[in-house]
């Protein structure tokens, strides 16, 4: 089957701002990865591995020095106009806090319609009972539909967030730590929501996420960053049970996870 | 074994200008804490653990009314004047929050600010000072102390700001140190270093440690006891052993239940009944907020 998604020997390098001194590491060095239709990715690292720019560059938000995008046999990087709508139909973004990406005075239906109205989904007339329709999808009372942003919680928020993603029907989603800033009661319904809804309408995603406890949960396949790089990419039950590169190991060690027999204080792990 | 920090019924209310008084903040907590042991009050956003670590450290706002008793070596924290709390935060009591870079002076050589500490506290020359200083830089793990000693916070990594912080923390070798999600901010490689850090200095200097964290995993690293809060109350208390093979309270086994880690892939996560869900909280709250509106 061929794959939904590629990226191939992608660079980024973001210049320091100063023309002297040290250039910064690249962000991206030599990255490639693929996503088949209907399975997730999880992209795990720790913070400036190159994580959120590589989603980044996915999403064509972020233009990459060299190396290419390549989505459904297209390279993204070279669509203009008409058909660099239709890609930014089918490849949706779901990021850590919507409520930067909520306009904090249109109400949540307001917001998720807008992404039907821009892509002209459905009959004008049609659109409100399309927009209840994706609140009941997310499991949002439609109620909340004519609530500000600042008058719902933030798993709420991230369910509108969700419910915008998908209203143009996407087939593939970048979920850059979308459940980071919610409480671990939040954090597992939205990690049931969007399991149902890769089961459901077999939307592909690639999750990015810090906490590998979660991508584990969640991915099919994973990719482990470090320092702008792939270090170790697998089907998740291998590089969770037989991590190759010692990087992951590391990761591996250090996560807490809650358990009564483990031992308590393990071994310090080094930076490597 | 004795009780370095002794909580009795006590509840924190803020009050607000509007007509809608809302809930307490914290509501009849009592607990003891022993001398020299990690104790963890783990809880969810709104569960009111922060604001009980501020109320240990009598750090909140005007606004906030103070019931119940905090004793920390047997003397009352509650209504204590100014200068008797100057006195105790940062020699016999001191406090870690969770960003590090908001605790640290941007534009002074951290060395100084941990001799600050020192010299708030105790009659000793500036080079006596700075001395004690290197010495705990290098205890709590940064190389090269000495030369490090005049550099800026922002030549420091986040690991290494929260190892100076905990440094300028420990300075006057105090009794009680509260560490508000002192690693929430940091990588998880970080977060066990600093951990281990804070767990080695308990059993160097034997500090007591009041650990405020959401996550149950960093419970099971490093702490003996733990209490579960949720709106304000404490639900449970045990041995961190004792929770984590028999959890007591239902909202408890919600909780390590949610938790992705350890269940297995792809399963539906159970998730924690309504009533005991965050979001209840913070719609009671909204709705309190309505009710008194529409009253005022």
């Amino acid at each position: 089957m061929a794959d939904l998604l590629r990226v191939e020997h992608l660079r980024k390098s973001y210049t320091s701002g100063r023309p002297w001194g040290r250039k910064p590491p690249p962000a991206l060095n030599d990255v490639s990865v693929s996503v088949a239709r209907g399975r997730t990715l999880g992209l795990v690292g720790e913070s400036g591995s190159g994580k959120s720019t590589l989603g980044r560059c996915i999403l064509g938000l972020t233009r990459p020095d060299s190396g290419a995008v390549i989505f459904d046999g297209v390279e993204v990087q070279a669509l203009s106009g008409r058909a660099l709508a239709d890609f930014r139909r089918r490849v949706q973004p779901v990021f850590q806090d919507p409520f930067g990406s909520l306009d904090p005075r249109w109400s949540a239906g307001r917001s998720v319609r807008e992404s039907l109205d821009c892509f002209g989904i459905g009959a004008p007339a049609d659109r409100e009972r399309r927009v209840l329709d994706l609140f009941d999808r997310v499991g949002l009372n439609p109620a909340l539909a004519g609530r500000l942003p600042t008058h719902l919680s933030g798993g709420q928020r991230q369910r509108v967030g969700i419910a915008a993603a998908l209203a143009s029907e996407p087939e593939l989603i970048i979920a850059d730590e979308p459940v980071s800033a919610l409480d671990m009661s939040v954090q597992a319904q939205i990690l049931n929501l969007l399991m149902d809804l890769q089961k459901d309408l077999g939307v592909a995603s690639v999750f990015i996420s810090h906490d590998l406890g979660v991508v584990e949960h969640v991915s099919d396949e994973i990719a482990v960053m470090y320092r702008g790089e792939i270090v170790e990419t697998g089907d998740t039950e291998t590089v969770m049970t037989s991590p190759r590169h010692d990087y992951t190991r590391t990761l591996l060690a250090a996560i807490p996870r809650p358990r009564s027999s483990a031992p308590r204080r393990p071994p310090c792990p080094q930076p490597t | 074994m004795s009780v370095i920090l002794s909580l009795d019924n006590v509840g924190v209310r803020f009050n607000t200008a509007g007509a809608a008084q809302p809930a307490p903040a914290v509501d009849g907590v009592s607990l003891q804490v022993h001398r020299g042991e990690i104790f963890g009050i783990v809880g969810e956003s709104g569960s009111g653990k922060s604001t009980l670590a501020n109320a240990v450290m009598d750090l909140l706002p005007a606004n906030a009314a103070v019931s119940g008793s905090i004793r920390i070596n047997d003397r009352e924290v509650v209504g204590l004047d100014d200068e008797a709390l100057r006195s105790m935060r940062g020699d016999e009591v001191s406090m870690i929050f969770q960003d590090p870079t908001a605790s640290l002076d941007p534009t002074w050589p951290v060395g100084d600010q941990i001799a600050e500490t020192i010299r708030a506290h105790y009659p000793v020359t500036a080079r006596q000072a700075k001395a004690r200083a290197i010495a705990l830089m290098g205890e709590v793990g940064i190389a090269d102390a000495a030369a490090r000693y005049g550099d800026v916070p922002h030549r420091f990594s986040g690991g290494q700001r929260q190892r100076i912080v905990i440094a300028a923390a420990l300075a006057n070798n105090p009794q009680l140190l509260v560490a508000d999600e002192p690693t929430t901010a940091l990588d998880v490689t970080i977060q066990a270093q600093v951990l281990q850090l804070i767990d080695k200095l308990r059993r160097d200097h034997g500090t007591t440690v009041l650990l405020i964290t959401h996550d149950l995993g960093v419970v099971s690293m490093i702490c003996d006891r733990v209490g579960v809060m949720y709106g304000g109350k404490l639900l449970e208390t045990a041995t961190t052993e004792a929770l984590f093979a028999n959890p007591a309270h239902p909202y408890t086994r919600a909780l390590f239940a949610a938790n992705p880690a350890g269940a297995p892939r792809g399963a539906r996560l159970p998730v924690i009944p309504a009533e005991w869900s965050v979001e209840s909280l913070r719609e009671a709250e909204l709705l309190r907020a309505a009710i008194g509106a529409a009253n005022g």
